[in-house]
C-alpha cells in the first residue's frame, strides 16, 4: 500500500464532517433543553417558596384584615405562574424538536454507514489489477459487507454458452456445477440480464444449486460477462438490508469491470513477457 | 482519554478499511493495522494500544489464540478486546468471551454499534 493510499484511507470524507456538524447541533439542542429544565426547576422552587411566604403572610390573625403585602405577593405569584406556563410550553416544543433531531440523527448515521460500505467496496474493487486479488476482494465484500456464507462467482464462456465457476466461498469450487445458459433460474437470469431474488429459498443443501437466494448478472454496459450467485447467508444475517441491494447493484457493474480489466491486464502482461522472451532469443 | 489508539487485526483489507472508517469518527483516534495475529502482537508491543479489534479466522495466528496470548501477558491483560467475526454461533461467542474478549460483534458490522461498543469500553 502506498503512502497516498494510506492518506486517502485516513482522510475523513465530507459526509462524516457533515454528520459531526449535525451531531454538534444536536448536542447544542440537548444543552438548551437541560438549561430549560434547570430554569423550570428554579421557577418551580420559587413558586413553592412564594406560596409558602404568601400563606404565612395571608395568615390573618383572628379578627384582623389582610394587608397590602398579601396583594403584592398574590400579584407576583400570578406573574411567576404565567412565566412558568410559558416555559413549560417552550420546553414541550423543544422536546418535540429533540425527538425529531434524534430520528434525523439515526437516519444520518444509517446513511453514513451505507455510504462507508459503498465507498469501501468501490475503493477495494478498483485498488488492484491482479485478477486473483480482484476475485478475492469480491469474495470479501460479499462475506463482510453483505453477510454471505455460501456463494460463487461464475464467468460466462461465450463459445460453449456455459457459466463456469471461477471462485467460491463456503463450498469447494469443484463441487459447484457448470451451468448451461438456457437452464435453471441462474441461466435464465443471466440470459435476461436481470437480477434474481428468492424470498423463500430452500434450506436443503441438495437443492442449493437449483434454488439460489440471489443471482446478480455481472454486466459491462449491456454485455453479461458472468454472475454472482448467493446460496446462503450467515446465520446471524436474517434478512437483506436496503444497503445490500445497493451493494448488489454496485457489484453488478464495478465487479464486472474490475474482473474484465484485471483479466485483460493479466493476459497482456503474460503476452508481453512471451514476446519479450522471443525478442531476447532473436537478439544477438 | 484524549486520543485513543486502536489496533485492528484483520486479514481482509476491505474490513480493515471499513473499521478504520468507523474509528476515524472518534476525534483524535489513531489506528494501527495488522493482517494476522503474529503481526498484531508485534504491533501491540511496539505501540501503546488502548483497544484491540480482531477477527477470529485469520492465517498464521487466529484471533482466539491472540486473545489468549494478550490476556496471559501482564503488560496487555487490561487492554479491551473486541472480536469482529463471521462466526455467529452462541458457542463461538461464549468461547471468545471465556478467553477474555470484552465484546463480540458479528459481521456484517454496523458502524454505530461498533462505535457504541468502543465508547462503552473506553468510557468516551
Amino acid at each position: 500500500m502506498t503512502k497516498k493510499d494510506t492518506e486517502e484511507q485516513g482522510k475523513r470524507p465530507e459526509y462524516l464532517e457533515r454528520g459531526e456538524e449535525f451531531l454538534e447541533m444536536f448536542r447544542k439542542g440537548q444543552e438548551f433543553t437541560h438549561d430549560l429544565l434547570r430554569e423550570n426547576e428554579r421557577l418551580r422552587f420559587q413558586v413553592v417558596h412564594l406560596e409558602e411566604t404568601m400563606k404565612r403572610k395571608l395568615e390573618v390573625p383572628d379578627g384582623g384584615e389582610p394587608g397590602p403585602a398579601s396583594e403584592e405577593v398574590t400579584e407576583k405569584l400570578a406573574q411567576y405562574e404565567v412565566r412558568l406556563a410559558e416555559l413549560e410550553a417552550r420546553l414541550n416544543e423543544v422536546e418535540a424538536e429533540n425527538v425529531d433531531f434524534v430520528q434525523r440523527y439515526i437516519d444520518v448515521e444509517e446513511q453514513n454507514n451505507n455510504l462507508a460500505n459503498l465507498y469501501v467496496a468501490s475503493y477495494q474493487l478498483h485498488s488492484t489489477l491482479d485478477y486473483e486479488e480482484v476475485l478475492q476482494i469480491i469474495l470479501e465484500i460479499i462475506i463482510n459487507l453483505i453477510g454471505g456464507e455460501i456463494f460463487a462467482i461464475y464467468l460466462l464462456d461465450e463459445k460453449t454458452e456455459t457459466l463456469n465457476p471461477e471462485a467460491s466461498e463456503g463450498v469447494s469450487i469443484s463441487e459447484i456445477p457448470q451451468l448451461p445458459l438456457d437452464e435453471g433460474v441462474i441461466g435464465k437470469a443471466v440470459l435476461a440480464n436481470e437480477s434474481y431474488f428468492n424470498d423463500n429459498p430452500s434450506k436443503d443443501l441438495n437443492d442449493l444449486y437449483n434454488d439460489p437466494l440471489v443471482c446478480i448478472p455481472l454486466t459491462i454496459k449491456n454485455d453479461v460477462i458472468g454472475t454472482i450467485v448467493l446460496y446462503r447467508l450467515l446465520q446471524q444475517k436474517v434478512t437483506f438490508a436496503p444497503v445490500d441491494f445497493e451493494l448488489f447493484t454496485l457489484l453488478a457493474g464495478h465487479a464486472a469491470t474490475a474482473i474484465f480489466s484485471s483479466r485483460l491486464f493479466t493476459e497482456s502482461k503474460r503476452k508481453l513477457s512471451t514476446y519479450q522472451g522471443f525478442l531476447d532469443l532473436l537478439s544477438p | 482519554m484524549a486520543s485513543p489508539t486502536f489496533l485492528i487485526i484483520e486479514d481482509s483489507p476491505t474490513m480493515r478499511q471499513l473499521i478504520r472508517f468507523a474509528l476515524n469518527r472518534i476525534p483524535g483516534a489513531e489506528v494501527i493495522e495488522a493482517s494476522d495475529g503474529v503481526d498484531g502482537l508485534k504491533k501491540l508491543s511496539s505501540s501503546k494500544v488502548d483497544l484491540i479489534l480482531t477477527d477470529i479466522n485469520m492465517p498464521i495466528m487466529d484471533g482466539l489464540k491472540l486473545v489468549n496470548l494478550v490476556r496471559s501477558n501482564e503488560a496487555y491483560k487490561d487492554v479491551p478486546i473486541i472480536i469482529i467475526t463471521t462466526e455467529g454461533a452462541k458457542e463461538d461467542r461464549e468461547r471468545a468471551m471465556a478467553l477474555g474478549a470484552n465484546a463480540y460483534i458479528t459481521k456484517p458490522i454496523q458502524s454505530t454499534a461498533l462505535l457504541s461498543t468502543v465508547r462503552d469500553l473506553l468510557k468516551l
